[in-house]
């Protein structure tokens, strides 16, 4: 049918020496580049994280002081946010298998994506610089007027976030065009895999909302230089205003850290219970409506702020909407299962974690996007909990998930099932032992960002460190095996999962053209109706 | 059972009025919360081993798609209960942001990092707030520098202090006990010790502590002649607003007695309806006077200039709520009442 | 499709199926842009509804002191330049060459000179005192939150400019691009992408002019 791969190189294999991954305009080598950085950041920022849970073992401050303890949180928050989550999956994932997914040789603008990466590894280099030579101390949200007044180095960070920004936009830009402009004929909106439509949500919250974001940085900055006065009430600013301004793109990027996923998840349960989604309108619906919605929920973390009894009301019913839209998606992955023919695999337990989490998640954001209900948790570890449970147990699982699925896509071969599962077990349980504790601990009314608690907040706190101890077990064990098939891993063949997603349609690893002929998607992803799973072109 | 519940998600003391309300939200949430998890689990438990793939298994699965009536449900159904929850929590929410009439003000300032508290008659006190059970309190909570907010988990009660605005918030503690204090904005290095108190006491003991403590501020007012003759009309916090109004010049351009000038005069200026150059109509409170200080142009009456200064960091808490007091103690004369009385609370229980 | 092929295959990436859904991506990519750029001043924009509410008869009175004919010619120059602009891939479809270079020319030309008036405009407010936050020493307005009118004046005049600047540099590339005939009728989108990003810095002014010289 096609040509064996022998004959072909690899992406990985087209072009040989460090140079030519540095200046390559393959979209999948810059997926590749983009996965080295964010696992590098990945594992800094959860350095950071265990430092924190260190120290909050016990209630007084004894392996960082308050001054280490404010910036260690503010580092983890940074880090975690703007160089792992945001990037985390649209640009390694998304970059290398977009393309691939629509039936194309490449992104719109392969030079502008190369540009992205850069940009994303200047910002990345100047913020940690930030953190490592001064540190700041504000928090990743940068609250004014603390940090305008904050003796500590913020504005490094503002303009490393900035620059990192921007890189966001272009990719969002990027993967817009090459969606409605790229697609392969016949491939209509309605048929585009859900992993598809997902980036597809995520590109356009990206490039609306992120240039807000640069904008109030861009003001906190020349605050801090210039004192021009905008957030400061002694020449008649207002400092909340800061906050309404931070939260329209902070509150849409957590929907830029989870849609991603969600179509992680789309793709990865269909391909393991062998099931066409049980609805995919509905999952394209709450796509569409997360990204629209979520532009006008950003008040519902300012309840307890000042704003008006009235607004507060707007924001909390339209998040009620949000939320809607992440349930409905819940059914339909579960209903997906129904009828399948279940295969239980590393990626889908991963999977079933994120279910479970975001479920947690979703239902305690509702509680606290709930007027009066927020009034006792805002602020407290109950928010720390609902964040981290959509943040990590759902975010960072999905990262997971993609990664075990689409490893023998990207390296075309395979690591070990037992211990993948046996990681992926430690590293659900460590997550519960790790975070459950944190609903407690705010119902209890421990405040956020505490260096030092009273003792009646210990317990739970021992019992956090505990599972992040866990947590950090697994990841290792995931490093160790991961390592060991990128090297001596069994060739994995071109469709190890005899998944029928589009992805599957290119060798893998893919050749640097990605098809060989050009493809024809002739029946919907995941039908599974009939035995054979995509011609390989 | 409720008791239960509270025990079994860790929730502290029910201790206001407001606590006991909201926390039967906290248990419907949660407990529904965990009944659909539960049910979700099942499900999901029972697919998993009963569509396991086995050896032998067809590698084709049917095509199921989710029927119409069922996609409507799984919109509809979480709808209804989200909804629910919204309606629940909004009148709870606009309850908890009306203090009733008559409630015992205090004045809240948050600085880095400590507490302050100023009483419309008089007393003050850092880091320990005292309270009278079984009446409703009101905050008037400001910051002095950074955004600090005003957190008592045994209330459930929670507002953040901004500063150059004064926000309002309410409680009505039912039985004397100490409560803890904690700020949940981050507002830098010992933000983990900005903790405080906040201590009830039965009525009488408050009345006791309140006269206690009164005793010491009015020996610093008696130099003044003047004050100590308004103080005996008005109260000795009324006379240290008309005193602070001397020393800050707020004579140059307000009057007290009626006459026009280049600000309204205070005479019957409190609770009184102004309609604001925006055409909006507002009602001269504690909030709008206190924030009139700090932020002048913000709400300016139709009909005066935006020519006032702002007093932001040149009055204390406490001078701040000696001037409202003293601009409340400013009414006008009417037949069979009183030309000045002191502000008298009546305790109203809802 | 297949003379098009032909004629201008050295433009198109291989990526692309056709040359035309090279341009149509090209476009819809610079729309993109714009939009983003367009995101950038809402967030400017919405920070001077919000102040313009709480300090409006003050926003008035510092308006009386901006310079409405200088803000006026600034104005028109940017106007007739975009017209400029927009002429020139008319011109270039003529295959009139040296017409678009020239018509771009006179655009910078504009350009340049709008921002040698924002420069004397600056210049004089700073001469005044009218200037942001801490620096502030306007002797006519001293008035609490009138700091605030000129710290977004700065801001916003100052982003705008910023744009101009990168735009002038853009049109000047196009020009000697055009000089070069590396920019031909065949394949005219660098031109028609330029001026759209010129055009949209000229709208910005549209808004930026009534807003902090008029009303």
């Amino acid at each position: 049918m096609s040509p064996p791969p022998a004959e072909v190189p690899s992406y990985l294999t087209a072009e040989a020496g460090l140079w030519s991954w540095l200046r390559t305009k393959d979209h999948k080598r810059i997926g590749v580049l983009y996965l080295v950085l964010v696992l590098l950041f990945f594992a800094l920022g959860g350095f950071f994280a265990l430092a924190l849970r260190l120290e909050l073992l016990t209630p007084e401050p004894d392996v960082l002081g308050p001054m280490a303890y404010n910036r260690a949180f503010t580092l983890h928050g940074v880090i975690m946010v703007w160089l792992f989550l945001i990037p985390s999956v649209p640009t390694t994932f998304g970059n290398f298998l977009l393309p691939i997914m629509v039936g194309a040789r490449d992104v719109a603008f392969p030079r502008l994506n190369l540009f992205s990466w850069y940009l994303f590894a200047a910002g990345g280099v100047i913020t940690l610089w930030g953190l490592f030579q001064g540190g700041a101390d504000t928090g990743w949200t940068f609250y004014t007027p603390y940090s305008t007044t904050s003796g500590t180095d913020v504005l490094p960070i503002l303009v490393g976030v900035f620059i990192i920004g921007f890189s966001s936009i272009l990719t969002g830009l990027n993967f817009i065009v090459t969606v409605h402009t790229l697609r392969a004929p016949g491939l209509t909106w309605m048929r585009m895999p859900l992993f598809v439509w997902a980036l597809y949500g995520t590109s356009l919250i990206q490039v609306l909302a992120t240039p807000i974001l640069g904008m109030v940085l861009l003001l906190v900055a020349v605050e801090r230089v210039a004192g021009i006065g905008l957030f400061d009430v002694g020449r008649g600013g207002d400092p909340v205003l800061f906050q309404h301004l931070f939260w329209f793109y902070s509150h849409p990027a957590v929907y830029i850290m989870i849609l991603p996923t969600m179509g992680v998840l789309s793709e990865v349960i269909c391909a393991f219970s062998r099931k066409n989604p049980f609805s995919y309108r509905m999952i394209v619906l709450g796509t569409v409506g997360i990204a629209f919605v979520g532009f006008f929920s950003w008040g519902h973390h300012m309840f307890v702020a000042g704003q008006s009894v009235a607004g507060s009301g707007a924001f909390g019913a339209l998040s009620m909407l949000v939320a809607i839209f992440t349930s409905i998606k819940v059914f339909t992955w579960i209903g997906t299962l129904y009828r399948g023919s279940i295969v239980l695999s590393a990626p889908l337990v991963y999977a079933l974690g994120f279910i479970f989490f975001i479920f947690f998640g979703g239902m305690t954001g509702v509680a606290v996007a709930t007027t009066s209900a927020d009034v006792h948790w805002h602020d407290t570890y109950f928010v720390v909990g609902h964040f981290h449970y959509i943040m990590v147990g759902s975010a960072l699982m999905g990262f997971l998930a993609a990664l075990h699925y689409w490893f023998p896509k990207m390296f075309g071969r395979m690591y070990p099932s037992g211990p993948a599962i046996g990681s992926a077990v430690l590293i659900i349980f460590g997550f519960i032992v790790t975070f459950l504790p944190h609903f407690l601990l705010g119902n209890m009314g421990m405040p956020r960002r505490y260096a030092t608690y009273p003792a009646e907040f210990q317990a739970l706190h021992v019992a956090s460190t505990a599972g992040a101890s866990l947590l950090a077990y697994g990841f290792l064990g995931i490093a160790g095996y991961l390592v060991w098939a990128l090297v001596k891993g069994p060739l994995a063949g071109d469709n190890p999962w005899r998944s029928h997603g589009y992805e599957w349609a290119s060798h893998s690893p893919p050749p640097a053209a990605n098809f060989l002929t050009p493809p024809e998607f002739e029946r919907e992803p995941h039908d599974y109706t009939v035995v054979e799973a995509p011609r390989v072109y | 059972m409720s008791e239960l519940m509270r025990r079994m998600l860790f929730l502290p003391e029910a201790a206001s009025t407001f606590a006991t309300r909201v926390d039967g939200l906290h248990f419907f949430v949660i407990g529904m919360s965990m009944l659909v998890a539960t049910g979700l689990a099942v499900v999901g438990l029972v697919f998993l081993v009963r569509y396991k793939r086995r050896p032998g298994d067809a590698p084709t699965t049917p095509r199921v798609e989710a029927p119409h009536w069922m996609e409507a449900l799984f919109l509809s159904l979480p709808l209804t209960f989200f909804l629910l929850w919204f309606v629940i929590g909004f009148l709870d929410f606009s309850w908890f942001n009306s203090p009733p009439r008559g409630a015992l003000d205090v004045y809240v300032m948050g600085k880095q990092w400590m507490w302050k508290f100023a009483y419309a008659d008089g007393p003050s006190s850092v880091g320990v707030l005292y309270v009278p059970a079984g009446r409703p309190v009101r905050l008037l909570i400001t910051s002095r520098d950074v955004i600090h907010s005003f957190f008592v988990p045994d209330f459930r009660v929670k507002h953040d202090a901004v500063p150059g605005r004064y926000t309002q918030i309410w409680f009505e503690a039912p039985r004397p006990g100490r409560h803890a204090i904690y700020c949940t904005e981050y507002c830098g290095l010992m933000h983990s010790r900005m903790r405080g108190e906040v201590v009830v006491l039965a009525p009488a003991d408050f009345e006791a502590w309140s006269a206690q403590e009164q005793g010491g501020d009015v020996a610093t007012l008696s130099p003044f002649h003047e004050g100590a003759e308004v103080e005996e009309a008005r109260g000795p916090m009324a006379a240290r607003g008309r005193r602070v109004a001397a020393e800050k010049g707020c004579f140059k351009c307000h009057t007290e007695d009626g006459t026009p000038h280049i600000g309204p005069t205070w005479l019957g200026l409190y609770l009184r309806v102004e309609r604001l150059k925006s055409g909006e109509d507002i009602v001269a409170d504690e909030a709008y006077l206190t924030r009139s200080m700090m932020d002048p142009d913000a709400q300016v009456v139709a009909g005066f200039l935006p020519v006032m200064p702002t007093y932001l960091g040149q009055l204390s808490a406490t001078d701040a709520a000696a001037l409202v007091e003293y601009i409340k103690s400013l009414r006008p004369a009417r037949p069979g009442e009183a030309v000045s009385q002191e502000p008298v609370y009546v305790p109203t229980s809802r | 499709m297949s003379t098009e092929g032909t004629h201008t295959g050295k433009f198109r990436a291989e990526h692309f199926g056709t040359l035309g859904a090279q341009k149509d991506a090209a476009h819809l990519g610079m729309w993109t842009f714009l939009a983003t750029e367009l995101l950038l001043f809402t967030g400017l924009f919405a920070v001077y509804a919000v102040y313009r509410w709480a300090y409006g008869g003050l926003f008035h009175e510092a308006q009386k002191h901006m310079d409405v004919l200088l803000g006026t010619v600034n104005t028109f120059l940017l106007v007739v330049s975009s017209t400029l602009v927009a002429l020139a891939p008319r011109a270039l479809e003529a295959k009139r060459t040296h017409v678009a270079t020239l018509l771009l020319l006179g655009a910078i030309a504009m350009g340049l000179a709008f921002l040698v008036l924002k420069g004397v405009e600056w210049g004089h407010h700073a001469h005044e005192g009218a200037l942001p936050g801490q620096w502030y020493a306007f002797e006519k307005l001293r008035v609490p939150g009138a700091s605030l009118f000129y710290t977004l004046y700065f801001l916003m005049t100052g982003l705008h400019a910023l744009h101009m600047l990168i735009g002038v540099v853009v049109l000047a590339v196009l020009a000697v691009r055009l000089r070069r005939r590396t920019i031909t009728a065949e394949y005219p989108v660098a031109l028609e992408l330029g001026g759209m990003y010129w055009h949209f810095v000229d709208i910005i002014w549209l808004f930026l002019y009534p807003l902090l010289y008029l009303a």
